[in-house]
């Protein structure tokens, strides 16, 4: 499916591709957990979000939580995937102190959300289509302690019950930086959707990376599962030391063992962690206290309604609209929060027509350059979209330069204040009043005579005449009117 | 004073209603009786300072006006119900002194509509078997005896102390559960009357899980009446159970005297089992007999995947009892084996809590839904399952409305006597009523006779879904015909 070329491993016989399929996890954002009323809230005391249900007492019954259903049809519209208007909750056995019931209510055979496709922009303006496979709700574990005691474990079942959403795509991931991008874009349109907050530190979104390796376009080789990813650095780091694993054994005559894996982000190496000897015999099997889970096309239409705007689509309308290039586009829609900064500086902008794109370069390089600088979120900028707005707007009406602009822009960051009531207090408007400047051109032509004289054979020296009138009018002068006006003195 | 607990419920009713004597007075009558009749077990654990709180509060609402359609009613309460503060443990091993800080839907209904509750009744653990002696408390004796012989009968099971309870006049009505037949086989046992209602009538949080599909709450009492008035309560829309079914709960106690003219009976050739008593054989034609008597009319009907309902029954209850049972692993709440790891605890925990025949169904249980004989077994117990609904609709949509079969086999028999070699032999005992479980019917156990021992024996009756008023009806033609059926008192 891939329309991107992609890297290709170097081994001693050659070329080797990388077959990977990825399921994420991703928690649903909801106020309470997929079967019970108990609080999704991150970081209380242990066990102090736990319902009977979610402690497994004898005779609890699970009630599916509607808000979990939309935000999984939600998240399926925002794939372009199909809804099943029936799906069914399985229960998924084994033992294990996290599982009070002793078996996961997840969706085996018939998931809440079938085939889709995930669109990535890769390096050099190149597109990848991911599909994906399918989606289902299932509830979260419980957490082991193991520090507490030094002959027991505890467990905090705060998070057990909670819904995810398991996304599993397709093996169409071909190297490292694709399975990098699927996940960045994947979050990206859950948090767009406001279906999961993708906080992959708090292990809101997880990956299990499945890596294969095959000569270019050869049959399929034997997966190995790398389990629990929750770091994009680390999965492209796994990816490439698995890959690489792999054709080691392959080239040495070996044979790769279906296994499950672990990714050692300190040593930086996948270890074994379970054969498929021994995995698990799930018995799964259809849950008898839920009801098959039904709902309209009614209720999907009304969702898809409400739907907000996506990052593809956001991208298209910055390009068509505003102008921007493909790339300051995608930069800009990547995160939510920086669409949104973006789309209020637009909204406050007097001409956005005309200073649309200006406001995206400031956005991407001086804002955006500046909060890396510091290593703050956009969420937490000090200048204001209403600000930097203000300063654009104040460049594009010709009020101030860009030089002086980014000078004001610093006051801004550093102190705060309205930039046009600053403009004024501190003399930092343009001068266009060509009689101003035309003193100045005068007496900078008159103090050197030399390089006057010399500029008619170095037109490339009349840089350093602007550069003088712009210094002796403090970065006042109007740099265009300052040229036309020494062109004119000079007889250029 | 007459003996109050000689009164039906419906009698008890009046007479408190009439102030002829108190709650208070009921309850301590149905207390003593408890305590004089330890020796056949049907309590697991008595609550008398419960019961006379409650009684005591129930009458300043009698006096008051304020009673409810239950009020003051003393009733044992199957061990399988969560009873918020009072012990509850399915009489299993596993669940320990396990005191629940909820109370579950169905019984909180009950004293809702004024009902008292004398204590916990026994039953095999965690509802699995049809004599009551797998539970860890010990069997239940049967209050009826064989003429002239003093060998103790088992009451039937599941609901063995529901029943034993009842029919010894320790409480005027009991709750019970049916998975496979626990409601019924054990009233038939006991010549008490008892209704297992449609699936998704009754709410089943709150109670213990044996085979989620299957299980189904219902009441055991001694009159037809008793049970309607039971069940009224017990029944209802619950958002906690997604299985309920949000339907009106008729006035079932209006359906009792209502005339059976022009019902059409269905009578199922396959129930007519090779080598079945003569005696009960006798029971079914003269039951239907007296149904034709009272207007309805008797149609030869068949439903012919009949024999496939037991051994599918067998795959069905224990693949889900395998799977419900797994949250008593030692971890949270009831019994803890010491243990040197996390799989020593759970085997431990597990050996030592569950009784044998739990053992035994997990395993099956386990057996059918492992990779490799899940399609030859669960997969197709659910199509037999499939089957034999379609059986009872093919026949409904012909115009029967409802079917009578013996409800047991045979009558009760002695504690030991069956499935100690044989497993199967026991399973047996629910041959006419799995079905009816599996099709999610109502079906109504009703006393219609006795054998030549002098032991009850009793008729069901097999109903649309969520007609149990036919069934009410029915089967009170039934108990008109045969007569009320007491155990004399021997303990």
């Amino acid at each position: 499916m891939s329309t991107a070329t992609h890297k290709l491993l170097k081994g001693s016989t050659g070329d080797w591709e990388m077959v990977i399929g990825m399921e994420v996890h991703a928690q649903v954002t909801s106020n309470s957990k997929l079967f019970s009323g108990a609080s999704t809230t991150f970081g209380g005391d242990p066990n102090t979000h736990v319902s009977l249900v979610d402690a497994a007492m004898p005779g609890m019954l699970p009630v599916i939580n509607e808000e979990c259903v939309r935000q999984a049809v939600r998240t399926g519209l925002g794939l372009n995937a199909k809804i099943n208007l029936r799906s069914v909750f399985d229960r998924k056995n084994y033992f294990y102190p996290d599982s009070p019931q002793g078996y996961q209510i997840s969706q085996y055979k018939s998931p809440i959300v079938g085939e889709g496709e995930v669109v990535l922009e890769l390096d050099g303006g190149k597109t990848a289509t991911i599909g994906i496979e399918r989606l289902h709700l299932e509830q979260d574990a419980g957490k082991l302690l193991h520090d507490q005691s030094p002959s027991m474990s505890f467990v905090d079942l705060n998070r057990c019950g909670v819904a995810l959403m398991e996304i599993v795509s397709k093996p169409d991931i071909r190297d490292a930086e694709q399975a990098k991008a699927y996940v960045t874009k994947l979050r990206s349109i859950l948090r767009y959707l406001g279906t999961c907050d993708g906080d992959m530190e708090k292990g809101s979104l997880r990956a299990d990376v499945n890596v294969s390796v095959r000569k270019p376009g050869g049959p399929l080789g034997t997966r190995c599962e790398i389990k629990n990813m929750n770091s994009i650095t680390f999965i492209g780091q796994a990816i490439e030391f698995e890959a690489r694993r792999q054709i080691e054994i392959l080239e040495d005559g070996g044979q790769i063992e279906q296994e499950t894996r672990l990714y050692d982000p300190n040593k930086g190496e996948t270890r074994s962690m379970r054969s498929k000897e021994e995995a698990h015999d799930y018995r799964y099997f259809p849950d008898p206290d839920l009801l098959p889970l039904e709902f309209s096309q009614g209720f999907v239409d009304a969702l898809k309604a409400e739907l907000p705007e996506l990052p593809d689509q956001k991208k298209t309308r910055f390009v068509a609209d505003l102008g921007l290039s493909a790339y300051d586009a995608s930069v800009l829609v990547a995160e939510r929060e920086s669409a949104v900064f973006y789309e209020t500086v637009l909204d406050k902008l007097a001409n956005r027509a005309r200073d649309g794109k200006m406001a995206a370069n400031w956005v991407i390089n001086e804002l955006f350059g500046r909060l890396n600088k510091e290593g703050r979120d956009i969420t937490d900028s000090p200048v204001s979209a209403e600000q930097l707005a203000a300063i654009i707007d104040l460049i594009g009406e010709g009020t101030i330069s860009g030089k002086i602009a980014k000078d004001l822009f610093e006051i801004v960051w550093q102190e705060g204040g309205d930039p046009r009531a600053l403009v004024e207090s501190r003399g930092m408007k343009q001068v266009t009043d060509l009689s101003a400047i035309e003193k100045v051109v005068d007496d900078i032509i008159a103090a050197n005579p030399d390089k006057a004289a010399q500029v008619k054979d170095k037109p490339q020296s009349l840089g350093w005449f602007v550069g003088q009138v712009m210094k002796a009018s403090g970065g006042k002068a109007n740099p265009q009117s300052v040229n036309d006006l020494l062109k004119s003195k000079l007889g250029l | 004073m007459t003996d109050l607990t000689s009164l039906t419920l419906a009698e008890a009713r009046k007479g408190l209603a009439d102030k002829t004597f108190t709650s208070l007075e009921l309850t301590d009558a149905h207390l003593s009786a408890i305590e004089k009749a330890r020796v056949l077990n049907a309590f697991v654990m008595e609550t008398p300072d419960r019961a006379r709180e409650m009684a005591k509060a129930v009458d300043e609402k009698i006096a008051r006006g304020e009673g409810g359609p239950l009020a003051g009613i003393p009733l044992g309460i199957k061990d399988l119900f969560a009873t918020k503060g009072v012990r509850t443990t399915a009489c299993s091993k596993i669940l320990g002194n396990f005191v629940p800080t909820y109370e579950s839907t169905v019984t909180s209904q009950l004293w809702r509509d004024g009902a008292v509750m004398l204590g916990k009744l026994n039953n095999d653990e965690f509802a699995m078997g049809s004599a009551n002696e797998t539970s860890c408390f010990g069997p239940v004796g049967n209050p009826w005896r064989r003429e002239g012989s003093n060998t103790t009968l088992v009451p039937g099971g599941s609901s063995g102390g529901s029943a034993s309870a009842v029919a010894a006049l320790l409480c005027m009505g009991a709750t019970a559960t049916d998975t496979g037949g626990s409601i019924r086989q054990p009233a038939a046992f006991t010549a008490t009357v008892g209704i297992k209602p449609t699936y998704g009538r009754c709410s089943r949080w709150g109670i213990v899980a044996f085979a989620s599909s299957l299980d189904q709450a219902g009441p055991i009492a001694r009159t037809t009446r008793d049970a309607a008035m039971l069940l009224r309560s017990m029944a209802g829309h619950d958002p906690k159970d997604t299985t309920s079914v949000d339907i009106p709960v008729p006035d079932y106690e209006a359906a009792i005297g209502q005339s059976v003219k022009g019902k059409r009976i269905g009578i199922p050739k396959e129930y007519r089992l090779d080598g079945m008593p003569a005696e009960i054989e006798k029971l079914w034609s003269e039951g239907a007999e007296w149904l034709k008597a009272a207007g309805a009319e008797l149609v030869e009907v068949s439903l012919p995947h009949t024999k496939y309902a037991l051994p599918a029954y067998y795959i069905v209850a224990p693949a889900e009892a395998s799977s419900n049972l797994a949250r008593y692993d030692g971890v949270r709440y009831g019994l803890r084996e010491s243990a040197k790891n996390i799989i020593e605890l759970y085997e431990n925990t597990r050996a030592e809590g569950f009784g044998a025949e739990v053992r035994r169904r997990v395993m099956i249980g386990t057996y059918v839904l492992s990779a490799g004989y899940y399609d030859a077994y669960y997969l197709r117990a659910q199509k037999v399952r499939t089957l034999i609904k379609k059986d009872f609709e093919d026949c409904f949509a012909r115009g029967v409305d409802a079917i009578l079969t013996p409800a047991t086999p045979s009558a009760a028999f002695g504690i030991g006597e069956k499935g100690g070699a044989d497993p199967v032999e026991m399973y047996l005992n629910d041959i006419f009523t799995v079905t009816v479980n599996m099709a999610g019917l109502p079906g109504i156990a009703v006393p219609a006779g006795k054998d030549a021992q002098g032991l009850p024996l009793g008729l069901q009756l097999i109903g649309r879904p969520f007609d149990e008023e036919t069934l009410f009806s029915l089967g009170e033609v039934i108990e008109q015909a045969a007569g009320r059926f007491t155990p004399a008192r021997w303990w």
